[in-house]
């Protein structure tokens, strides 16, 4: 079995790159020639842009550690499983890993160099937005005070 | 109106194929009677001797350290510079028919222009380009796909499920099951990849490329420059063409190559004194790269499935130069021969029974680097026949369509225009030609950069899966044109060594800023 892992790091916390990865149904935002993803319950069926239907089983969606992994049970390959990682940098970026274990191995090598290039696509995606403060960091901020001026550093 | 370029390439063409090449096989009046009027080189090499890094290299006129695809399976990106479209820019009309394979093939999520056109409909879709501009597809206004076989959904299958749906199944399937490259043998001798392909000689994908050639020649006004790759995706494996072809070569009359060492233990002690993962593919305890059959041992190759495979590869080739002859008649026919250059050439070579392989792999020997290239210029253009003998490379294409159309070849083009003669060669500094090879498949990784200067092929090693980066090959070309003697370790050969690595590390080519990823075994 191969065992095919991608990651890269986004400048943007996690906190803001989860939410595209925990949503299910957001994947054909984000994953070029991936076109559609109808989600029930814990089952998902993607459609890719040459029409082939692949049903997948989500197996955890987490968002405390920020973790999204998910198998393919089509009968074309066996032992799936695609796991999706968001981990905090602390300096206001994350590292993403998008890693793909299945058989065939040549089946592993084409679904993950798609993901590899998904998490370029997120990249470009989110870093493309302006910097728009996380949960996390609003929270850890003063509310602003009425009538404050705003402070500049030399 | 200006000078028009039929570029024609085939896929995995051996040098010594072509009769004007010393072949004795397949019959190729017409390569040969290019090779009378034009220009024929005796040491074209590729830059890399797999298919998508040496056509990126043909397009880009860039080596693959630049332009990044340094495997099958990597694509160029779509914003790579073009040749086509700086000549598309400059009023060409531009058109690729047949294999093109700047994608990869195995696209299951339908990411690539490549595999989504012919569902489309379109002749080209818009892109971006290394200007900045947009334009069509890597500068191509028209574009029709084929490759080996039947398993992509390219224009020619749509074309065979249009027209002849019974043949689709006829064709030798390319993958396995486990979509490994398949093993499978056939023919008289089990050969593998040899197939009894029962489909008419007029729906096979040679004389198809042929005919949408022809199709969109005639579809150009008189006035009309252009620059029209044709793509067959022959010589190329599996070896199965039409049945009804296959009585042109007798294989058992086939002479083996002198390539093959008849001897087993002459062919094992060949291997032996060349870097480790030769002999370790030939046993079948290494597999290092998608190219060849994984679960195909070449130790158990036999010589009669030697001769079976150039018995099928020679009727593959006769069936290029023919289809060939049909494209050359039409031009004739519009009027147009004088001003037409045409160049034929290749991507890379094939083992075909040297050293007891087949297929291709990191192994820089004639088998894979010796490619047959003719330029018939313009007869308009007065240039004289010749024979070059001095070492030029595919890196020097896009620069030769670009002088053709009257256009300085621009800074991101590596190479030069080819010389008309060894004078030419001479006096513009053809000395070397560099090839490159790096692949990492399921952790095990192979590098090498070769250097082809002074009839010597100079290969050094990086550290890899099995190489510990001091291994390499060294291979005089006068005295032993079949690599047999690997004299890296000669002492009397120290000092021309020293000084061919000393040059090759020189002049190895700026690499891409960032590094592309592997998106699909080929």
């Amino acid at each position: 079995m191969a065992v095919i892992r991608r990651e890269l790091r986004i400048a943007r916390p996690a906190d803001e790159v989860w939410p595209a990865i925990g949503d299910p149904a957001a994947l054909p935002g984000w994953f070029p020639g991936i076109v559609a993803a109808q989600v029930d319950g814990s089952s998902r069926v993607i459609t890719t842009a040459s029409g082939i239907c692949l049903p997948e089983e989500i197996v955890t969606n987490d968002p405390v550690r920020r973790v999204f992994q998910y198998k393919i049970t089509a009968p074309l390959l066996s032992n799936h499983l695609g796991t999706i990682e968001v981990t905090d940098a602390d300096d206001g970026c994350c590292l993403v890993s998008y890693q793909t274990s299945c058989e065939p191995d040549t089946i592993a090598l084409v679904i993950g160099g798609a993901c590899g290039n998904a998490l370029h696509e997120l990249r470009r995606q989110l870093e493309a937005q302006p910097d728009v403060p996380s949960p996390a960091q609003l929270q850890a901020q003063p509310p602003a005070q009425s009538g404050s001026s705003p402070t500049t550093e030399a | 109106m200006g000078r028009k370029i039929l570029f024609v390439t085939t896929d995995q063409q051996r040098y010594d194929t072509l009769r004007c090449n010393g072949g004795t096989i397949a019959r190729t009046p017409v390569a040969d009677s290019l090779a009378a009027a034009g220009i024929r080189y005796e040491r074209a090499v590729p830059q890399s001797v797999v298919c998508m890094p040496s056509r990126s290299t043909i397009l880009t006129g860039q080596h693959p350290t630049t332009h990044g695809v340094w495997m099958n399976g990597v694509p160029l990106p779509v914003d790579a510079p073009s040749v086509a479209a700086l000549l598309q820019r400059h009023g060409y009309r531009t058109a690729l028919v047949g294999k093109a394979h700047f994608e990869p093939f195995l696209d299951p999520f339908g990411r690539f222009t490549e595999n989504s056109l012919a569902r489309s409909g379109a002749e080209t879709v818009q892109a971006p380009w290394a200007d900045g501009s947009t334009g069509p597809h890597r500068g191509f206004e028209h574009l029709e796909f084929a490759t080996h076989g039947t398993a992509a959904p390219l224009h020619y299958v749509l074309w065979l499920w249009q027209n002849h749906p019974e043949a689709i199944g006829m064709y030798y399937p390319v993958l396995d099951p486990t979509f490994n490259v398949n093993a499978a043998g056939g023919g008289a001798t089990g050969a593998p990849q040899v197939h009894d392909n029962a489909i008419e000689k007029g729906w096979y994908h040679t004389d198809w490329v042929a005919d949408r050639t022809i199709s969109w020649l005639d579809s150009l006004s008189a006035d009309d420059d252009w620059f029209c790759w044709m793509s067959f995706p022959d010589p190329h494996h599996p070896w199965d063409p039409p049945k009804s072809e296959l009585s042109r070569v007798d294989w058992r009359e086939v002479p083996l190559p002198p390539g093959y060492p008849a001897s087993r233990s002459e062919r094992e002690a060949i291997l032996d004194a060349k870097p480790a993962h030769w002999k370790m593919w030939y046993d079948g305890t290494l597999v290092s790269n998608y190219e060849a059959p994984k679960s195909w041992v070449p130790a158990t190759l036999t010589a009669d499935q030697v001769r079976e495979v150039n018995a099928r590869n020679a009727v593959e080739v006769e069936l290029i130069d023919e289809a060939l002859g049909r494209v050359l008649t039409a031009i004739e026919a519009r009027g147009w021969t004088d001003d037409v250059d045409v160049i034929f050439t290749t991507d890379h070579g094939e083992l075909q029974g040297d050293f007891g392989l087949l297929f291709k792999g990191p192994y820089h020997v004639d088998a894979l680097m010796r490619l047959p290239l003719i330029w018939r210029p313009a007869p308009s253009a007065g240039i004289a026949a010749a024979v070059v003998s001095r070492p030029v490379g595919l890196v020097d294409l896009a620069p030769t369509f670009s002088a053709i159309a009257g256009l300085k070849p621009p800074s991101w083009m590596q190479g030069h225009r080819l010389p008309v003669s060894d004078v030419d060669a001479a006096s513009r500094g053809f000395e070397r030609v560099l090839t490159e090879w790096d692949s990492d498949l399921f952790g095990v990784d192979v590098h090498l950069r070769t250097i082809t200067r002074d009839g010597w092929v100079c290969t050094a090693y990086r550290p890899g899966y099995v190489h510990d980066g001091s291994e390499g090959e060294l291979y005089n070309l006068a005295d032993d044109p079949l690599q047999r003697f690997n004299r890296w370790h000669d002492p009397a050969c120290a000092a021309l060594r020293s000084d061919l690595i000393t040059d090759l590390w020189d002049h190895q080519p700026p690499a891409r800023e960032e590094a592309l990823e592997l998106q699909a075994p080929v």
